[in-house]
């Protein structure tokens, strides 16, 4: 079994950590183009488990020696259908949340805004006791 | 015969298309779902028969043998699962058709739902029944795809978020599956489970631990197993009643499914799996201590059904034919349960208007039969006697037990105490929900209040539903005895993959 030339690796690298680097931003937009960049990672990780890039798929352009997997290929044409399908979803979701919101954020979570209502609510209380007792010994 | 297999996948298919033409007669699209998914039901459970008497059904599509072509099967275990998912399917969109009538009249339709639903289906079925690794990547495409539309339908403010972190997350699971796809079939050259079983043992260790472990990691954010859980409490609640109780009920179970069919068909343990049995452990206590802390009705909910894939991943952990019963009964009785639970968690909110429990009060007056269809699957959850739950935390503390190691005496000691906190949890709800005055509505709204939809009326198509699927949770008790039997033979299946591997491959063929 061949292994993966350094050039591919490197590569493959990239985008992965390219990916997930805007995956953890805030803005639904970059989250989206991490999301494209994490499929281009994923489909050419697919094409490389095929054999060397370079080699024609199709019976008959070069003996079967030298040709490459074909299986890989016709898996990563699937997967990119997926991944373009559901990047259009992804970009209906922005513009309905931005069209929604006004902005294409992702919100913090519900249990992050309870707690920070439970710790306003707690700050007032404690301004209310504070006040009565200055009054107290006033 | 072997059409049987290919028909639960492909019917809802087609009946999605037609569904969708017919977008404009509401009631024709209604029939339509119901009858397609009253056939599968018909269909899974001559698959079942059929896989119980005579061994698994093979279907090679297009006439591939099988290394080469897409290869979907039924054995005891996906036929079993897909008869119980068909009926909570069935039921479900009873419930949601219901739901529709009661908001908006009967003459109103809303095209889209039911075709989403459908593909929803077919996606389930295809997982069930795939015997291919990169089909299986397709079945949750299929069935996620419809996920993100169901749960961001309708968006308002308020719920584009949650929707949001559901589809990035899964999104993303996604991805790491093709990756790990991409490198399993770099190490050996195939997808198919039966040959992948075989290449598989012949990698090195090494190889074979760390493509195992990524697979569990990939299907461990589909089941939401700790600490992989965080998104399922932030975005299930958020989706109108029916979606979540079809998402908590299938959606989770499939990724155990695949993760008990990698596990015990390609990736084949020695023995006890430590590893596992302490996730399983983690994830039960993080679950239940969880539920403990929610106001919220729905969240308690979704914390709980965390708390109860730690009981699927214990018998998994313990590895062995008594482990894999208990864990083969415990997803037949925790799909029809925790569906029961979110469609009467609908049913409460609307009569109280609210999702907190803090607000709610003397429901047991107001609408006693709620009371009764919540106090059914809440009791059968905890796996009080004599309801399914019993039967199946049995099956699974005695697999424990008999395992004999210490991490599984300790785990077994957790899933006890689990089902104690368990039955707590949902006490405080009877408590707070059920009995007491009714209370005014507050003037300071909690947030989550903001995504009760239709308040008030209930049909009886809802009832009915909901009712059904209670019904089917006792069933499951009363037929216990045959089930565990099935279940034991489908497990045996699972620890020996020579009869899967035979079926798909044909005889004596082994790579």
């Amino acid at each position: 079994m061949s292994t993966v030339n350094l050039t591919m690796a490197i590569l493959l690298g990239g985008l992965y950590a390219g990916g997930f680097y805007l995956i953890l931003q805030r803005s639904l937009m970059r989250i989206l183009l991490g999301i494209v960049i994490l499929g281009h990672g994923a489909n050419l990780m697919l094409q490389l488990a095929g054999g060397p890039p370079g080699r024609p798929p199709m019976v008959g352009d070069a003996a079967p020696a030298m040709m490459t997997d074909p299986f890989p290929q016709a898996m990563a044409l699937t997967a990119v259908v997926i991944t373009f399908a559901l990047t259009t979803f992804l970009l209906a979701l922005a513009y309905r949340a931005w069209l929604l919101l006004g902005h294409d954020e992702v919100r913090d979570d519900l249990e992050d805004r309870r707690i920070r209502r439970l710790e306003r609510r707690l700050a007032e209380s404690e301004e209310d006791e504070e006040e009565m007792e200055t009054e107290a010994t006033q | 015969m072997t059409a049987l297999v290919a028909l639960p996948v492909l019917l809802p298919l087609m009946a999605a298309g037609l569904s969708l033409a017919f977008g404009r007669f509401a009631d024709i699209q209604r029939v339509l779902g119901l009858v397609v998914l009253g056939a599968i039901i018909v269909n899974a459970a001559l698959l079942l028969y059929v896989a119980d008497v005579h061994g698994p059904i093979v279907l090679q599509l297009g006439g591939w043998p099988a290394p080469l072509g897409i290869t979907l099967i039924a054995d005891r275990l996906a036929a079993l699962l897909l008869l119980v998912s068909s009926v909570v399917t069935f039921a479900v969109l009873i419930y949601s058709i219901g739901q529709r009538v009661a908001d908006y009249g009967r003459g109103t339709s809303s095209t889209t739902f039911h075709p989403i639903y459908l593909m929803l289906c077919a996606g389930v079925s295809l997982a069930y029944l795939t015997g291919d690794l990169f089909n299986l990547f397709v079945a949750f495409e299929i069935m996620l795809s419809s996920s993100y539309v169901l749960i961001t339908r309708r968006t308002t403010a308020t719920r584009v978020r949650p929707g949001m972190t559901y589809t990035i997350v899964s999104l993303t699971s996604s991805i790491l599956f093709l990756t790990v796809i991409a490198l399993v079939y770099a190490a050996t050259g195939t997808v198919n489970l039966a040959d992948l079983a075989q290449r598989v043992s012949e990698l090195p260790d090494g190889l074979q631990s760390s493509l195992g472990l990524l697979m569990t990691i990939v299907f461990g954010v589909k089941a939401a197993m700790v600490p992989l859980h965080f998104w399922l409490p932030d975005s299930y609640p958020n989706a109108p009643a029916p979606i979540t109780a079809v998402f908590a009920g299938l959606l989770t179970k499939v990724g155990i499914y695949a993760m008990i069919r990698t596990q015990t068909l390609v990736f084949q343990h020695e023995s006890t799996w430590q590893l596992m049995l302490a996730i399983a452990l983690l994830t039960m206590i993080v679950g239940a201590l969880g539920a403990l802390a929610q106001d919220d009705l729905n969240r308690m909910l979704s914390f709980l059904l965390v708390s109860h894939i730690g009981y699927m991943l214990f018998g998994l952990g313990v590895y062995d034919i008594a482990g894999l019963t208990g864990v083969i009964l415990y997803v037949v009785h925790h799909i029809t349960v925790q569906a029961t639970l979110f469609l009467v968690s609908g049913l409460i909110t609307r009569h109280t208007g609210t999702v907190a429990l803090s607000r709610m009060g003397g429901l047991a007056k107001a609408a006693p039969l709620v009371a009764v269809l919540f106090s059914i699957p809440a009791l059968t959850l905890s796996g009080v006697p004599p309801f399914s739950g019993f039967v199946a935390k049995l099956a699974l503390l005695q697999a424990g037990v008999d395992a004999g190691t210490w991490a599984a005496y300790g785990v077994a000691g957790g899933a006890v105490l689990t089902s104690l906190l368990t039955l707590y949890a949902v006490a405080r709800v009877w408590s707070r929900a059920f009995w007491g005055r009714p209370q005014e509505p507050a003037g300071d709204p909690d947030p989550s209040d903001e995504l009760v939809v239709g308040t008030g009326t209930t049909s009886p198509a809802m009832m009915v539903a909901s009712g059904v699927l209670a019904a089917t949770s006792v069933l499951i008790a009363v037929a216990a005895g045959p089930l565990a039997d099935i279940s034991g033979r489908a497990a045996v299946d699972l620890m020996h993959g020579e009869t899967y591997r035979t079926a798909v491959l044909g005889g004596g063929a082994g790579g």
